[in-house]
């Protein structure tokens, strides 16, 4: 046996390879689409041809994404999507993998791309890391964005799905999407999510809401 | 792969100097012995130790029994600010930090303010990152036990005045024992002479690893007659303060460590200060919308932190990895925590200009054609990530 090699661990990296013998933060498929983005916005980029726009996020909370969308009236098939992305490797990866998988074999129906879910596009991508998560739905919802506003542009409003946030405590004004947002940042439990939104300090009375939400989420996204 | 190999992470950790390693060989194998065995190879230990704090003493211009060995900064911080305010509570329960302190700092004095009943006044900073000794003075009360104030930040490279809020703190004490003054001067080991008696500081952190030393070791100077609880408990070395068995190689190695940087400090700093003015100058009139994070003056030779707006900063250090050079970055994406530097959020600058940052730290190894490259590959890395961004930050927030 040699002893001077370095042992190197799989698993010292937030993914590692199937065999379990390289680690890297990122899988060789993010790292592509990182240093190889497909479909992004040009800055002198016409963005007049494109019947629908999404966004999501600020610079402020790290991540911005926009979206612009091509869409045939007639079959509702998505023919192109660019994007932009101020964010991390992973938002960027997660951008561009979106942007693949709803274009390819001739472009998904807006049907069809409103059924994709932010795992669909992590474990195209070969996994992210888990604090990375967050990243995968934000390009997720970017998407929605821009099919909601395909709908109001061709004065359809009654398919536009309003993912409208619900009150949960009046007394720290966190909202259901508050909740969601902190299960998506890694908290698991009602008292890292009370660290992360101070829900219900004060107003137990919400607690057994909280918690049942909680759970929703966690099964929705880690389930 | 990239074939170059541009290490700009010393803010981090340094690589081992060759010569401290020799001298560290015989305590990993020959002289085995435990060094409270009473027994020649035990003394053999034992001795090694005592030498090796005598040249700590000696370069901090202490005594030796001033001088505890812990396992590093986090320690030596943890044991200097739990230790001395559990062990002096009835003196008060008053302490005083600032805003840009380590999280070894930060995180222990917000423990005591939080579960163990102590008020803490934590300083802002202005907005290149420097303490007001005036505001210390105003902060300072007759219950004030302690206070802590970095010697240069790790992030941002600001170098405190510390010798100016110690003396400050003497003299409101007058001839009272408290407060206590401490620093943690991990980042300057290398920069600056660490003279205890000019500097008016009765307890100060350092570290082997930001010196060319081993990792995993660190020192604790405490003045004197300073009384610390300790952190753990089984046995009488380090006086019993910091019991268990002693980590001779490391000791022997961190003092090794300390003398040769402190030998070649004057000439280091100078040829330091003129690549860190070379990169400063390169990135920002080179690249549009950067902002240099830090005081421009009072700054560590071998730091550099800047902004590079409507890009996010882990973005940046991967495609820098790609091209072989390794640095770091105060963005909220590269944190385990998501939450962007809370160094440079204290500049009071905004959230976007956290997320942008990074820092370059240089060192020995560090050459001018290190730096001509890296001035050569990251104008294009930048562009092509802002040509992938939405984001287009006021201009007011990068001149």
């Amino acid at each position: 046996m040699n002893y001077q090699q370095l042992p190197q661990s799989g698993k010292t990296g937030d993914v590692s390879s199937k065999d379990g013998t390289k680690s890297w933060f990122y899988s060789d498929i993010v790292k592509d689409h990182f240093f190889h983005p497909r479909n992004f916005m040009h800055e002198d980029g016409d963005t007049s041809i494109y019947n629908a726009i999404g966004k999501v996020g600020s610079p402020a909370c790290g991540d911005e994404l926009r979206v612009w969308m091509k869409v045939d009236p007639k079959t509702e098939c998505i023919l192109d999507f660019r994007w932009q992305t101020f964010g991390c490797g992973s938002a960027i990866a997660s951008t561009s993998m979106c942007s693949v998988m709803v274009t390819e074999n001739d472009g998904m129906t807006l049907e069809e791309a409103r059924a994709m879910k932010p795992q669909d596009i992590m474990e195209r991508l070969g996994g992210l890391p888990a604090r990375k998560f967050h990243c995968s739905v934000l390009c997720d919802k970017a998407l929605r964005d821009a099919i909601n506003d395909f709908y109001r542009r061709i004065g359809k409003p009654e398919k536009i799905i309003k993912e409208a946030s619900r009150m949960i405590d009046p007394i720290s004004k966190v909202t259901d999407h508050d909740i969601e947002e902190a299960v998506l940042e890694g908290a698991q439990t009602l008292e890292t999510v009370q660290a992360k939104t101070k829900v219900g300090i004060g107003n137990p009375g919400v607690l057994p809401a909280v918690e049942e939400l909680i759970r929703f989420y966690r099964e929705k996204y880690f389930g | 792969m990239s074939k170059h190999f541009v290490y700009l992470d010393h803010a981090a950790a340094t690589p081992l100097d060759p010569y401290v390693f020799d001298v560290m060989k015989p305590y990993l194998k020959e002289v085995c012995g435990n060094p409270s065995s009473f027994h020649t190879v035990g003394k053999q230990a034992k001795d090694a130790i005592e030498v090796s704090r005598e040249t700590m003493a000696r370069l901090l211009s202490a005594r030796p029994d001033e001088i505890l060995f812990t396992s590093g900064g986090t320690e030596s911080d943890n044991l200097a600010i739990l230790g001395s305010a559990r062990a002096n509570k009835e003196h008060g329960r008053h302490l005083i930090t600032t805003a840009i302190e380590h999280h070894a700092v930060l995180e222990a004095c917000t423990y005591l303010q939080k579960k163990e009943g102590f008020e803490l006044t934590i300083l802002p900073v202005n907005t290149f990152g420097l303490v007001d000794p005036d505001q210390v003075a105003q902060a300072l009360r007759p219950d004030t036990i302690f206070v802590s104030v970095m010697m240069a930040n790790n992030e941002i490279g600001t170098i405190q005045p510390i010798a100016e809020i110690g003396n400050i703190i003497r003299k409101f004490r007058g001839s009272n024992a408290f407060p206590l003054f401490h620093t943690d001067a991990c980042q300057t080991v290398g920069t600056f002479d660490l003279n205890i008696e000019r500097l008016h500081v009765d307890l100060l952190t350092l570290n082997g690893s930001k010196m060319y030393g081993p990792k995993g070791i660190g020192a604790l100077y405490m003045r004197r007659g300073i009384k610390l609880q300790p952190l753990q408990f089984g046995g009488a070395q380090e006086r019993g303060i910091r019991p268990g068995t002693e980590h001779v190689a490391g000791i022997v190695g961190l003092a090794k460590a300390f003398e040769l940087v402190q030998q070649d400090r004057e000439k280091e700093n100078e040829r330091l200060v003129r690549l860190r003015d070379m990169l400063i100058r390169g990135i920002l009139e080179h690249i549009p919308k950067t902002r240099l994070n830090g005081d421009p003056k009072k700054r560590l030779p071998n730091n550099v932190n800047i902004s590079f707006l409507d890009i996010e900063g882990e973005a940046l250090i991967l495609y820098l990895d790609a091209k072989g050079i390794y640095v770091s970055t105060g963005s909220a994406c590269a944190s385990a925590s998501l939450d962007p530097s809370h160094v440079i959020l204290a500049l009071g600058v905004p959230y976007e200009v956290a997320h942008g940052s990074v820092r370059f730290t240089l060192g020995h190894s560090t050459t001018e054609k290190d730096i001509e490259y890296v001035l050569d590959v990251l104008p294009h890395l930048v562009e092509k990530l802002r040509v992938m961004s939405p984001v287009h930050v006021e201009e007011k927030y990068f001149t």
